[in-house]
């Protein structure tokens, strides 16, 4: 019923305890994991994910006008709204047959870049690491502590730090010095951002047809002073990320396994290129695969598809553990695709949000969130596709592709290479990203850092592009349009921590029907009819423990690790039930002291 | 239309018979389960005057001792671990504390049967989801202080809007607008969609010189707003204001005038983001390009929807104002013209025609 394999192991008689944290802390959105672990063979047998919150976009937006949809939806995520907003855009620009002016789509790029930059680096610096830091590992794996104490940091020349428990002791939360820059940092970022989208999260200055930022010289200069004040951070934490985790697979042999899933995993594409983006859903693939980031679905190490029609048409919403009624015996919105496609009734274009709210049942319906599957045609089967948190399936994509050829980002076929000019304290440095063997907890987080500076190269090039257009006097930014009485758009986009795409159907030039699909729905998701669980559940079932402690002190670190490193980002959980002929022993609730400080 | 931007007092000195000692340490418990996106707690990250690590670690001077509770940036474990202040505190054994919500209220009377919007942690007895409302009925009567943060907090929001299923509202809407805390404090709304970090920061920071008994509480306007940030409007510290007031509009986004005509509420919405920027001054709304939907306001979002078209009352107003707008704009070009001209002494002739005279008497 997995989608990944089991492990065989020399199998002892097992010792089943159930344990659950609800909520989970360190990230954005309500999530309650509950696992069943058996410690005589240190693993965790089952688990389930569950969400915990319904608030009903699609069903108040419907009969609003569609240019409010941007607005609107960006108060979907406190963290990524602006990739909302952007998303929107996207779609509504495809319905009203806009295209911004070319420095609009290099602002948006710039403000969506320095959003990658700081939700990663808080992400990562001040919620995942936590989880690495000294104090944590102290209290879970004080052997691997002890031995980072001996163990000389590779990379010490260009982060500063000796040993790797040093790099750890500097992520101690709200003591560490990186974890304090981090925060520094990701304010940084954020002004960043707020000079091309005026506000953080919910921006105010973007619409379809373009973008209402002034494009005066003064705001690409404080963008690019800011950037090249936190360029040498970035560098020193692509290394010092690449020590840390390179030493827990020395450490602990094995770690490979915790969070490994078979390799399905999608991206929708950023960053549109400005010189060929049009909008029309019939040039989608050719301007999809301009994009600076390349959209793809990536099974078992091959590319299966870069096109965004394919990607479109392949969408499916299942239910089968959620809270909601069925819409298939609904009237479709959408039949055809504009190209004339077949378009399928689980098609999020066709889908009519009914919520039941009901007592939870983790053998029947657990959960908020509904099950987006991938159909794959070759197979038939509809596959869970996770987002890898966001970075790793980016870079995936992107490097396998090939096609992403910049001055400051290159894809290989096998890597991306991304060059950062000079800083500071530290010289001009190439960073080569290298697809790993693996979809696992560590890849998913050491992907991360590389992406931030992905993002920086990235915006070092829009900024040049941009500067060059004002120079030349060109600064439309803004196009305007007619709302049609009736119209379909799509947007496909990638929110900080993964696939994200918008479908509106426009009636009476009215919203018909809106139903977003973001990341953490795909990564979170529970499962689904055919009994496939969701990513979350899929990666922690079955992985190994290493944490030292026993049952009765048990901290549940290497479960943590795994399910953050997927980057939560919205009310969702993960939940346990009994399966067939297995009994439980104890029931527990891990404290971590259970103080009250 | 008219602004109110008058202020009433509601929240007096509370009742007592000598002068309160101050709180020596305080919680602060954070709750985020309603129907939020979580915005308003990453915001609150990014205040720098002062920091949330400043508060934490104790760097501002004549604070209580500050424990935060806050899941985003909690380093617990999360589960119990996480959620033992909460149970304490409603249990009545872990006091003062300051209850902040973050995110609408929703209507659980209409749910039949089993069911919930929206659940933190569960009941220990029955394993089942513990709903916002039990937490918010249990904790809100023992708190010192109960802040909403954000609009939706504040007055429901973007998921209390026309055609919601969940019969969503404000804090004060749930608890009553005339609810008062043990610390004698009605419902502290700080509006925002989301908060604009420094105005969150800057009321907590009040509240708790005020815990700490050296501050009166703060003063709030009739929809319990802190008056110094909500008590001016948009319009009225908007960089753009004065191309208003020379009749001077854009007619698209393209334009770095005044947005009134093509969807800026500006004129008569309370908030206080233009003059203050976003973070360290930089960005905002209508001066920097974005129209203002009236995210701070409890009208919002209907009363301003669709977002992209003229107020109904802009186009009186801007009609008014444009003969002499145009009128005044002109008379200042000419002045302009004239103050864009050096005087004539300023030559490299062979004769100095300054008007110098070293035995000048008046």
């Amino acid at each position: 019923m997995t989608t990944t394999e089991s492990r065989p192991t020399g199998r002892k008689p097992p010792q089943l305890v159930d344990m659950s944290w609800d909520p989970i802390t360190r990230i954005i959105g309500n999530l309650g994991i509950y696992t069943k672990i058996d410690f005589a063979n240190r693993e965790v047998v089952e688990c389930h994910s569950t969400s915990s919150l319904f608030r009903g976009y699609s069903v108040f937006m419907k009969g609003k006008d569609p240019r409010d949809a941007g607005f609107i939806t960006s108060r979907i995520c406190g963290i990524c709204g602006d990739n909302h907003t952007t998303c929107s855009d996207y779609a509504q620009q495809m319905a009203y047959g806009v295209k911004p002016p070319r420095l609009a789509e290099h602002i948006v790029n710039l403000g969506e870049a320095a959003e990658y930059m700081f939700d990663h680096t808080i992400f990562q610096d001040n919620l995942v690491f936590v989880d690495f830091c000294e104090a944590m590992v102290k209290a879970t794996n004080p052997g691997v502590l002890a031995r980072a104490e001996r163990t000389d940091a590779p990379r010490g020349d260009i982060h500063g730090y000796r040993t790797i428990a040093d790099i750890m002791k500097a992520f101690n939360p709200f003591e560490g010095e990186v974890y304090k820059e981090a925060l520094k940092v990701s304010r940084v970022t954020r002004e960043m951002f707020c000079l091309m989208e005026g506000r953080h999260v919910h921006p105010s200055t973007l619409y379809p047809g373009g973008v209402g930022t002034l494009p005066q010289p003064t705001v690409f200069t404080d963008y690019l002073s800011r950037l090249m004040r936190v360029i040498d951070f970035v560098k020193k934490a692509v290394a010092m990320n690449d020590d840390v985790f390179d030493f827990f697979y020395e450490a602990l042999p094995g770690y490979e396994e915790v969070g490994r899933r078979r390799v399905l995993l999608g991206c929708w594409g950023a960053f549109q290129d400005p010189d060929v983006v049009d909008y029309r859903y019939e040039n989608m693939n050719a301007w999809g695969k301009a994009m600076y980031v390349t959209p793809g679905i990536v099974v078992d190490g091959e590319l299966v598809t870069n096109n965004l029609v394919d990607i479109n048409l392949g969408l499916r919403i299942m239910l089968g553990s959620s809270y909601y009624e069925d819409w298939v015996n609904e009237k479709p919105f959408v039949t055809h695709d504009p190209l004339g496609n077949p378009v399928d009734m689980r098609h999020p274009w066709n889908q009519t949000t009914v919520p039941v709210p009901q007592k939870r049942d983790f053998d029947d319906k657990y959960s908020w969130v509904m099950s987006p599957r991938w159909y794959d045609r070759r197979s038939g089967d509809h596959l869970a596709l996770d987002t890898g948190g966001g970075p790793l399936a980016r870079l995936w994509s992107t490097a396998l592709s090939g096609l992403v050829d910049t001055p400051y980002v290159k894809a290989t076929g096998n890597s991306v290479r991304i060059s950062l000019p000079k800083g500071e304290s530290l010289p001009e440095t190439t960073l080569e990203w290298r697809i790993p063997k693996w979809s696992n907890t560590i890849e998913r987080d050491r992907a991360r850092p590389y992406f931030v500076a992905y993002a920086a190269a990235m915006a070092l090039q829009f900024l040049e592009e941009a500067m060059g257009l004002v120079r030349a006097g060109d600064t439309k930014v803004f196009e305007n349009f007619e709302v049609p009485d009736e119209a379909i758009g799509c947007g496909f986009h990638e929110a900080v921590r993964g696939v994200l795409s918008h479908h509106l159907v426009i009636k009476d030039k009215k919203i018909a029907n809106y139903h977003p699909y973001p990341p953490t729905p795909w990564n979170a998701s529970p499962r689904d009819k055919f009994g496939t669980p969701g990513p979350y559940e899929d990666a922690v079932q079955g992985q190994p423990i290493f944490e030292e402690n026993g049952p009765d002190d048990f901290k549940g670190v290497d479960i943590m690790r795994t399910v953050r490193s997927f980057d939560p980002c919205l009310p969702c959980g993960v939940h346990m039930y009994v399966g067939k002929g297995k009994t439980l022993t104890t029931l527990h609730s891990p404290t971590y002291g259970a103080n009250h400080g | 239309m008219t602004t109110h931007s008058s202020t009433t007092e509601v929240s007096g000195e509370p009742d007592r018979a000598e002068d309160r000692q101050g709180f020596d340490e305080i919680h602060i418990l954070w709750i985020s389960e309603g129907m939020s996106c979580d915005g308003d707690t990453v915001s609150l990250t990014a205040a720098d005057q002062p920091s949330i690590e400043d508060l934490v670690l104790g760097l501002i001077p004549g604070l209580p001792k500050v424990n935060l509770v806050n899941k985003v940036l909690s380093p617990s474990l999360g589960g119990e671990d996480f959620l033992a202040p909460y149970r304490a505190a409603a249990r009545g054994e872990l006091a003062p504390f300051i209850l902040v919500i973050e995110g609408s209220i929703p209507n659980q009377n209409i749910i039949e049967g089993d069911g919930y919007w929206t659940s933190f942690g569960n009941d220990p007895e029955t394993g089942e989801p513990q709903t916002l409302n039990w937490w918010i009925d249990q904790l809100a009567p023992k708190a010192w202080a109960v802040v909403a943060a954000g609009t939706c907090a504040t007055f429901g929001g973007i998921h209390a809007m026309a055609g919601n299923p969940t019969g969503c509202m404000g804090l004060a809407d749930y608890l009553g607008w005339d609810f008062r805390s043990q610390g004698a404090l009605p419902v502290v709304n700080v509006p925002g969609c989301p908060i604009q970090p420094e105005n969150f920061m800057e009321t907590l920071i009040w509240v708790l010189y005020h815990a700490a008994g050296s501050a009166p509480p703060p003063p709030l306007d009739h929809m319990l707003r802190p008056q110094w940030l909500f008590g001016k409007t948009v319009h009225e510290g908007c960089d753009r204001g004065s191309y208003y007031e020379q009749g001077n509009f854009a007619k698209d986004y393209n334009s770095p005038k005044c947005l009134v005509k093509t969807g800026c509420w500006g004129p008569v919405v309370n908030c206080n983001v233009p003059k203050r920027g976003w973070m360290a001054g930089i960005g905002g709304c209508p001066n920097v390009g974005g129209i203002c939907i009236g995210c701070t306001m409890p009208g919002f979002p209907d009363a301003f929807m669709p977002f992209m078209d003229e107020p109904p009352g802009g186009t009186l107003s801007s009609m008014i104002v444009k003969p002499y707008g145009a009128v005044i704009r002109r008379l200042r070009g000419f002045t302009n013209e004239l103050v864009n001209h050096e005087p004539k002494w300023r030559h490299n002739k062979r004769k100095l025609t300054s008007g110098y005279d070293p035995y000048w008497r008046p």
